[in-house]
């Protein structure tokens, strides 16, 4: 026998890592409203497969907690179990030698904690009545609740048109949303269990690459009422949409010169090119929306006035207000705001950074927007200096990724300590902090922390300050509404307290959000508006879903979209990704496991036909 | 057009066939216990999978549809295999006490496991223990869930209620009363078309067959028994026969010979309901502006608690008449018991319905002439007297008719037909005709408002005045036409209202055919039943006149006030 071996993995092991892969991946697709006992005496058990069996603790009293959770599970139990399973686990996770056990014991003890309320009602009731189970998770996850399995169901069979007619049910925003929406769809997607998410951005993408003119659906015989929407963005033109649909006379005052909210003056257009954006909205006019473009309300007419002359008023503002570091030099000539940078890019009046190194400070979508205009805008360096790592930004991964492939430096663990100016007030550069990682929050974040490197000194000729953007609310606060921590209180069902026939939504309602978001804000309003006034009016869609056909479920890849290559797209404005192929989209579509038609959908139909 | 090989056999049939419907046209059935028929096609129990060839797993022929160039294999290996398993499966969680069981020899699950050559369960069996109100009518018995989900899906697509949930997660899934009520405070209609769809013996009807023995077995109490008409639609279905095979009066007979002293007939009293329930509607168009509008008819029980429960502020808008069941109570123990010298507490007045809700209605404490006891004792619905008959061993079909006893065994062709959906309505048209005019209509006249549960309309002028009139059956319906109503869509003045599709023909107290949807085959027998009568008007009943001759005077005197109307707000 020599000395030493090389490690090998025998099948066995090679099959449990297998697994273990599997078991990831399912986790996060898994239901968002198990019964939480049932789920945690799974974890348990799963956990104690993983125990040793070295120390008493864990060995017995993992075994032990299940026992209990059993005897909740199988109506034995009473609240006293509770205080038991909790009182155990506390003590398991102070006794036990190594993880495996006392994150098993504390992952027990948080959750029976934080789902207390719960337990209880399961031991009162006998049982989990509770489940409203999840039948479509991407429908679940998607705040305006599209019929995803439906739409990709009607890619699949190549009807484009349907697709459209199908998503403009709930959004409005078909193509919108295929080229900038956060798709927190995806996440939850069943598909994941058995390799990954189905592309539905992707799919959503093919659906209006391929369709040709889809006309709006038609609007009911006129109601006589009037409603007011203060904010041309996505959620107060969403409101307009269904609003108008619903038979009401609909008027939007919007600031800005034209429509679109960040849609426009926020999103870069080679990200979301502007005739793409302008589709979208010329339906919803095509509805006969009344637009007054340049008025401010607050300015040029106030909200009391629009209260007096309309039945309802949305106000659907938006967060446009930049917010600052609060540093000192903040205010050097060069110093920008995302927003205003934005902006102009928006109104087709860009800066010009020719020649310029651009500091970026803050790590979220915008801030990577930021990064990649600048690149466009002609800087030789773009450098995003972000306080925690890369993987703990905000923005997403893929923004990241492309962002890096334009030539952006991401300068991470780095907090700005002040702006140096030259003699003329411009910006010389930025002092910054190196940080270290450090321990996670409550929510797991991890936080940074001051190192003991000393300050460093990044020289620069700009500064674009990307971190959030605040509410101009001030008119809205001086006239009655309730503003509360910075975003316009409005109620779940986007009323104002005490101000009767007055909504808000969209991101002066949640802050700065996604668009997907404003969209569910709007369509909210929408359908609350409509039965303040009175009415119940229906929103459907009479296109028939196909159904399922006899397929196998084989892993299968998913289609990812591309970009243009690097070196050429960071030259100029025009649009990045690359839509699908058809045979790609036929593919991707036969990858969605219609869950609608399978699992729980089955049972409770699967789809909202109307709203 | 899609063609497919099943089993090798060539079928081609229209798109959105699913397999177990084109296998059927060929001629091979595919087990299943899940389906129903557009309202449970959900693929729950797995126990209709087949083979697909290039399909790497089986699939439910259930709810797959039929695709170009498709080979299936019903019978493979592989899907019996599977098949058996899921079964077994099924079983380990399914009390397997079959002889003592109420769906004993009706039961899909026995047939689907017999079929199937299952002789044992591999797996530990373990039941869901339950604790159930054993005083409602409709029982659920959790031992014997297979989660087929048809309750669930029955009441809540078809009676539009909702009383039964899926509640748990994993193998601890199970139906429940919705929000965890007790049933009596769920809304529960007790229309009982979640036990005629219950493919096992989990959801069954109360059984009060014990309480008649004693009555029976009572040499001091006097039986008198009342059938309704639609339990002569369906009972021969009971005993394996053909529904024409035996008669009315071969039931009789039967019921003679089990020892019944007084062997009565519902459609005298359903006579009598039109006569007030006519009554009381010519008595509200003429004076229109005291009433809520429309009338709705009230001896659907199942409707009434539907009613009381989702709609109360509509109650003053039932007619007060009772129901034909509580109205030969009523006559019963008054009438009936002074005409033959015995004490009504002596008197045990049984019904044989075709529905469970009559369990409840007979126990509403207001329906009682002496203010003390029941008018109706007890109700036993079709599959229990059906029982009756086995146990007693009688074989129907050998008797001789014998005819119902006198005086409240007389009914006319317009009461048989109350069976069916739509017949209460015609039957009231034929009288009120009649009332008005002086003269007979032609009694077919407003057969227009057959069907099932669709929503039938027919606009009669009456004296000049035109009366809109609407027929619904199934509560989902009901509910439809109410909103309908409510919102200012459709006015009405007279609309009947069944619980069950198809009205009491499909009661939930019927036989169980499971798969089966026989309530129209049953409601065309009823108006065979009609044609074939002497009689074809209530109003021409004459015991019901010598009735009102000798007892009540006329239509809504005092008496009939006091005996045959009801106010439902103060049901219980």
């Amino acid at each position: 026998m020599s000395r030493l071996e090389l490690k090998k993995s025998d099948a066995v092991q090679k099959s449990v890592e297998r697994m273990y892969e599997v078991l990831e991946r399912r986790m996060i697709a898994g239901a968002i409203d198990s019964c939480p006992a049932d789920f945690h005496l799974g974890f348990l058990k799963m956990c104690h497969a993983q125990t040793c069996g070295k120390c008493a603790s864990c060995r017995v009293g993992l075994k032990q907690l299940q026992n209990l959770l059993t005897d909740v599970l199988e109506n034995r139990a009473t609240v006293a179990t509770l205080d038991l399973i909790r009182r155990t686990a506390k003590d398991i996770y102070d006794s036990a030698d190594c993880a495996i056990g006392y994150e098993a014991a504390r992952m027990i003890w948080n959750g029976v904690t934080e789902c207390y309320d719960d337990y209880v009602r399961y031991i009162e009731n006998g049982g989990y009545i509770d489940a409203t189970k999840i039948s479509v998770p991407c429908v679940e996850a998607c705040p305006a609740n599209v019929d995803i399995p439906g739409y990709v169901a009607l890619v699949g069979q190549g009807r484009y048109e349907d697709a459209v007619r199908l998503i403009r049910k709930d959004n409005p925003f078909p193509t919108t949303c295929a080229y900038v929406c956060e798709h927190p769809c995806e996440r939850k997607c069943r598909r994941r269990i058995i390799d990954s998410p189905v592309n539905i951005r992707g799919l959503k993408r093919a659906a209006v690459d391929f369709a040709r003119d889809v006309p709006v659906e038609k609007c009911a015989p006129p109601t006589g009422k009037k409603v007011a929407i203060i904010g041309g963005g996505p959620s107060g033109l969403s409101a307009a949409y269904y609003l108008s649909l619903m038979g009401h006379k609909v008027t939007i005052y919007e600031s800005k010169v034209q429509l679109g909210g960040m849609l426009r003056y926020g999103i870069p257009s080679y990200r979301f090119p502007r005739e793409k954006l302008q589709e979208d909205i010329d339906a919803i006019l095509s509805l006969g929306v009344e637009v007054h473009r340049n008025t401010k309300v607050g300015k040029d007419i106030t909200l009391q006035a629009l209260i007096l002359r309309y039945d309802a008023v949305y106000i659907a503002i938006g967060a446009h207000m930049d917010k600052k570091v609060g540093i000192e030099g903040e205010d050097a000539v060069n110093v920008v705001s995302a927003v205003d940078l934005l902006k102009k890019l928006g109104h087709n009046d860009p800066l010009d950074f020719s020649g310029e190194h651009v500091v970026i400070l803050g790590g979220g979508n915008v801030a990577m927007d930021c990064a990649r205009s600048s690149v466009r805008l002609g800087a030789s360096k773009v450098s995003v200096v972000y306080r925690r790592r890369q993987e703990d930004m905000p923005a997403l991964a893929a923004e990241v990724e492309s962002a890096i492939a334009e030539g952006v430096e991401m300068r991470t663990l780095m907090v700005p300590l002040r702006i140096e100016k030259d003699e003329e007030g411009k910006v010389k550069g930025v002092w910054v902090k190196p940080q270290m990682i450090g321990s996670c929050d409550r929510k797991g974040r991890p936080s940074p922390k001051d190192s003991s490197k000393p300050e460093m000194f990044i020289p620069c000729d700009r500064v674009v300050v990307a971190i959030g953007q605040n509410i101009d609310y001030s008119h809205f606060q001086k006239s009655g509404i309730q503003v509360t921590r910075g975003v316009i209180g409005a109620l779940d069902d986007g009323m104002i307290r005490d101000k009767e026939g007055v909504f808000a939504g969209g991101d002066c309602v949640t802050g700065p959000a996604t668009v997907i978001r404003a969209i569910e804000g709007g369509k909210v309003a929408a359908a609350n508006i409509d039965a303040f006034l009175g009415f119940n009016h229906m929103i459907s869609c009479d296109v028939e879903i196909p159904a399922d056909y006899v397929h196998n479920r084989l892993p299968c890849g998913r289609v990812n979209m591309v970009e243009r290559e690097a070196c050429e797209r960071k030259c100029d404005f025009e649009g990045v990704e690359l839509g699908m192929s058809k045979e790609e989209a036929d593919q991707e579509a036969s990858r969605c496991l219609r869950c609608d038609y399978y699992g729980y959908g089955s049972l409770k139909g699967g789809r909202t036909e109307q709203w | 057009m899609v063609n497919a090989v099943i089993n090798g056999i060539s079928v081609s049939v229209p798109r959105g066939t699913t397999i177990m419907e084109a296998a059927a046209q060929v001629g091979i059935e595919i087990p299943h216990l899940c389906f129903l028929k557009e309202i449970n096609e959900i693929g729950a129990c797995r126990v209709c999978v087949v083979e697909v060839e290039g399909s790497d797993r089986l699939v439910t022929a259930c709810n797959h549809y039929v695709e170009e160039g498709m080979v299936v294999h019903t019978n493979s290996p592989r899907a019996r295999h599977s098949r058996k398993t899921t079964i077994q499966l099924i079983l380990s969680q399914h009390d397997m006490n079959c002889p003592i069981c109420l769906r004993n020899g009706n039961c899909s699950l026995q047939k689907v496991a017999g079929d199937m050559g299952i002789l044992s369960v591999p797996f530990p069996t373990e039941y869901e223990p339950y604790q159930w109100d054993a005083t409602f009518p409709i029982i659920r018995d959790a031992s014997k869930c297979i989660k087929c989900m048809r309750c669930v899906n029955i009441c809540e697509k078809v009676q539009g209620l909702g009383v039964w949930e899926v509640i748990n997660t994993g193998y601890r899934t199970t139906i429940h009363v919705k929000d965890n009520l007790p049933i009596d405070q769920a809304g529960c209609a007790a229309c009982g078309q979640c036990v005629t769809h219950c493919p096992v013996g989990a959801l069954t009807v109360r059984k009060d067959g014990n309480a008649v023995y004693e009555a029976l077995d009572d040499p001091n109490i006097t039986t008198v028994v009342q059938i309704a008409p639609a339990v002569r639609a369906a009972f021969a279905e009971s005993l394996g026969l053909d529904r024409d095979a035996v008669t009315t009066g071969q039931l009789v007979a039967a019921l003679k010979k089990i020892g019944f002293d007084y062997v009565f007939d519902t459609n005298f009293t359903a006579d009598l309901t039109i006569m007030e329930e006519g009554s009381e509607l010519l008595e509200r168009l003429s004076h229109r502006d005291k009433y809520q509008w429309p009338m709705f008819t009230s001896c659907c029980p199942g409707w009434v608690r539907f009613l009381r429960s989702e709609y109360p502020e509509m109650l003053p808008q039932l007619s007060s008449a009772k129901s034909p069941q509580q109205m030969f109570g009523a006559v019963a123990k008054t009438y009936f018991a002074d005409k033959i010298g015995v004490s009504p507490d002596k008197l045990c007045v049984i019904s044989i319905m075709p529905c469970s809700a009559k369990k409840y209605e007979c126990s509403v404490s207001c329906m009682s002439a002496d203010g003390s006891h029941p008018d109706v004792d007890m109700v036993m619905i079709t599959r229990e007297i059906m029982r009756f008959i086995q146990m007693a061993h009688i074989n129907v079909a050998d008797l001789p008719d014998m005819p119902f006893d006198n005086p409240l065994g007389t009914g006319t062709g317009a009461a048989v037909i109350f069976g069916a959906s739509g017949g209460v309505m015609e039957a009231a048209l034929r009288s009120a005709y009649f009332l008005l005019m002086g003269k007979n209509i032609e009694p077919e006249a407003f057969k227009e408002v057959r069907g099932h549960t669709e929503r039938r309309e027919l606009e009669v002028e009456v004296a000049g005045v035109p009366v809109r009139c609407a027929v619904v059956s199934s509560l989902s319906e009901a509910r439809k036409l109410i909103r309908d109503v409510k919102s200012g869509r459709c006015e009405y003045d007279f609309v009947e209202v069944m619980a069950c599709p198809g009205g009491c023909a499909g009661g939930g107290g019927q036989p169980i055919h499971d798969g089966m949807e026989l309530a129209g085959v049953r409601g065309d027998k009823l108006y065979r039943l009609d044609t074939e009568n002497k009689l074809r008007y209530s109003h021409e009943n004459p015991d019901v006149q010598t009735l009102y001759k000798e007892f009540f005077g006329s239509p809504m005197s005092h008496k009939a006030h006091e005996l045959l109307h009801t106010d439902q707000r103060d049901w219980d």
